[in-house]
């Protein structure tokens, strides 16, 4: 496996395996029920940890791939 | 006519008018046509994917399923994400293979894959049949909104007539080209008028989005996060997997990834597109700022949420802009739909019973099948009934019977025969059927599980067997093979 393509699994386990342990309304956060704001973070994280894959990826260093 | 229908009217000329001018400087051949001459950039591509991501199941849906069953609507946030990180490692050797082989449609990609036009006739049954009755959901998610935003004063069946020949216009004329520029209309009315609505109502009827979760708390408590039973976690898990892994099966999002010049324009999307899909927050706060302010929507009214509440809050202008915008929701992943259904009818079906046509034969055959799906779905939509209704569920299930022999035709050394990849899809698709004929559930069918897991997305067998199914047979034929061979050199020596 070339650069950092693991932590594409992240987002499985926060989504797939998370809500078993968050799904709860409080506490809210930022005024929405636990379990939105969980999946809303998640969100956040995973453009996140595909803009490092991308960045690290060498695949993108060559512009016909 | 009423100032709202003109701001909705405004939004189909405009389209049209985009639609059409999108064809520009171009020869339309059917490689421009239908993968707009594989030289999309990052933004085009992100354009096509968001554009037919957000249809009016997300407009209506989104905020009627938030509305109606809370928590398990955030399930559309969740799997959509996860598509986007399969979409960064599966999309671009899909890309390379297709460019190389210069392929339209998603058949023409296991015809090649595994050398099997049989195969290539199968999947592009499988993608019609889904396809139509999603065309239908966006005919009539419009006739609902036009009736609606335009205070009943054009009835659904014109709404819906006037839609069809639009989108049917802009499609013939510039294909995927069409589509794209109809797209940036779209995204933009819906971003802006999305966001405004889901500030706007909660802090209008409740003082802000916090106050407004806990007033739906206090009445229907624990109804914004997910229940013990039905669409328990258990649910909700299996079915963000299954529909991620199903999400790029769609025959349309499948050839979208065609049009794009380079592989970095479908990665750069993978971090792109899960922030886009934020809009949905918004689309569930409006869903959850109507439950306590239009109660009483229940079954298939739930999806008028959304515009029961604008109406009752906003002046008939404004509604307008809203239905606009609802009505370019319909009409832009139509145009992808309608250009798809037709490519798979003419490329893969025709050709495949006319072996000697040519592309330009294609191209013509394509273009005149338009308006025959449209014409189809319309006639659908207006008749109703169960059947469509049934088939649109199955529909998603369907096309994620796909997935298992596209992934493994990926890696280098694949044990997956032709046979086996053909008994997989099958066993399937008629698996799906089935289920979903006899409304099975995992709890029906294994009633031995304990009580949570019976909740599980009850398409996660139908996966199973394919899956199952296309190993044995591809054993069995690489067995059969070694064999024969085995007894012929045998008998050689």
């Amino acid at each position: 496996m070339r650069g950092p393509y693991w932590l594409g699994v992240l987002p499985f386990i926060g989504l797939v395996i998370g809500p078993f342990f968050v799904n709860r309304v409080t506490p809210t956060i930022l005024g929405m029920p636990f379990l939105l704001a969980w999946i809303v973070a998640w969100i956040l994280l995973t453009a996140l940890i595909m803009a490092v894959i991308y960045g690290l990826d060498p695949a993108n260093r060559r512009s016909d791939l | 006519m009423n100032v709202a229908l003109i701001f909705i009217a405004a939004a189909v000329v405009a389209a049209v008018c985009l639609g059409v001018l999108a064809r520009r400087g171009k020869e339309m051949s059917l490689e421009q046509w239908t993968v707009g001459g594989r030289g999309f950039g990052a933004v085009f591509v992100f354009l096509l994917l968001a554009g037919e991501i957000y249809t009016t199941f997300t407009f209506l849906g989104g905020s009627g399923f938030a509305y109606g069953k809370g928590g398990p609507a955030y399930y559309i946030l969740a799997y959509g994400t996860l598509a986007y990180v399969i979409a960064y490692f599966m999309l671009p050797p899909i890309w390379r293979f297709a460019k190389e082989n210069r392929l339209y449609s998603q058949p023409d990609f296991f015809v090649r894959k595994y050398d099997s036009p049989a195969l290539g006739v199968i999947v592009a049954l499988v993608g019609i049949v889904a396809l139509i009755p999603y065309l239908v959901l966006q005919f009539k998610g419009l006739g609902i909104i036009v009736e609606i935003a335009g205070y009943g004063e054009i009835s659904p069946a014109v709404a819906i007539w006037i839609g069809a020949a639009a989108v049917t216009v802009y499609v013939m004329l510039s294909g995927v080209h069409g589509s794209a520029w109809t797209s940036v209309a779209k995204d933009t009315m819906i971003l802006v008028v999305v966001v405004f609505l889901g500030i706007y109502l909660p802090v209008h009827y409740y003082g802000g989005i916090g106050s407004m979760f806990e007033a739906v708390e206090q009445a229907k408590p624990g109804f914004s996060a997910l229940p013990n039973h039905g669409e328990s976690v258990w649910w909700f898990s299996s079915t963000v997997l299954l529909t991620a892994l199903g999400f790029y099966m769609w025959p349309h999002s499948f050839g979208s990834i065609y049009t794009a010049k380079d592989a970095n324009a479908i990665r750069k999307n993978s971090i792109v597109l899960p922030l886009y899909q934020l809009i949905l927050l918004f689309v569930f706060f409006v869903g959850f700022a109507a439950i306590l302010q239009v109660p009483g929507l229940t079954g298939s009214d739930i999806d008028l949420a959304l515009f029961k509440l604008s109406v009752k809050t906003f002046d008939p202008w404004f509604v307008g802009i809203i239905g606009a915008t609802g009505v370019l929701t319909a009409l832009v992943p139509g145009s992808m739909i309608l250009m798809t259904a037709a490519t798979l009818l003419a490329n893969n079906l025709y050709r495949a019973a006319h072996k000697s046509a040519d592309d330009e034969r294609v191209s013509k055959l394509a273009k005149l099948l338009v308006p025959v799906v449209a014409l189809v779905a319309v006639y659908f939509t207006l008749r109703g009934g169960e059947t469509i209704v049934a088939l649109l569920l199955m529909g998603y299930s369907f096309v994620t019977q796909l997935f298992p022999a596209l992934i493994l035709s990926l890696t280098r050394q694949s044990f997956v025969s032709r046979e086996g990849a053909i008994a997989g899809i099958v066993v399937g698709v008629a698996t799906v059927a089935i289920i979903s004929l006899t409304h099975a559930t995992i709890g029906t069918l294994l009633p031995w599980l304990p009580e949570a897991a019976r909740e599980i997305n009850v398409g996660i067998i139908a996966l199973v067997l394919n899956v199952v199914v296309m190993v044995m047979v591809s054993l069995a034929m690489r067995f059969a093979i070694s064999h024969a061979s085995g007894a012929s050199r045998a008998s050689a020596g």
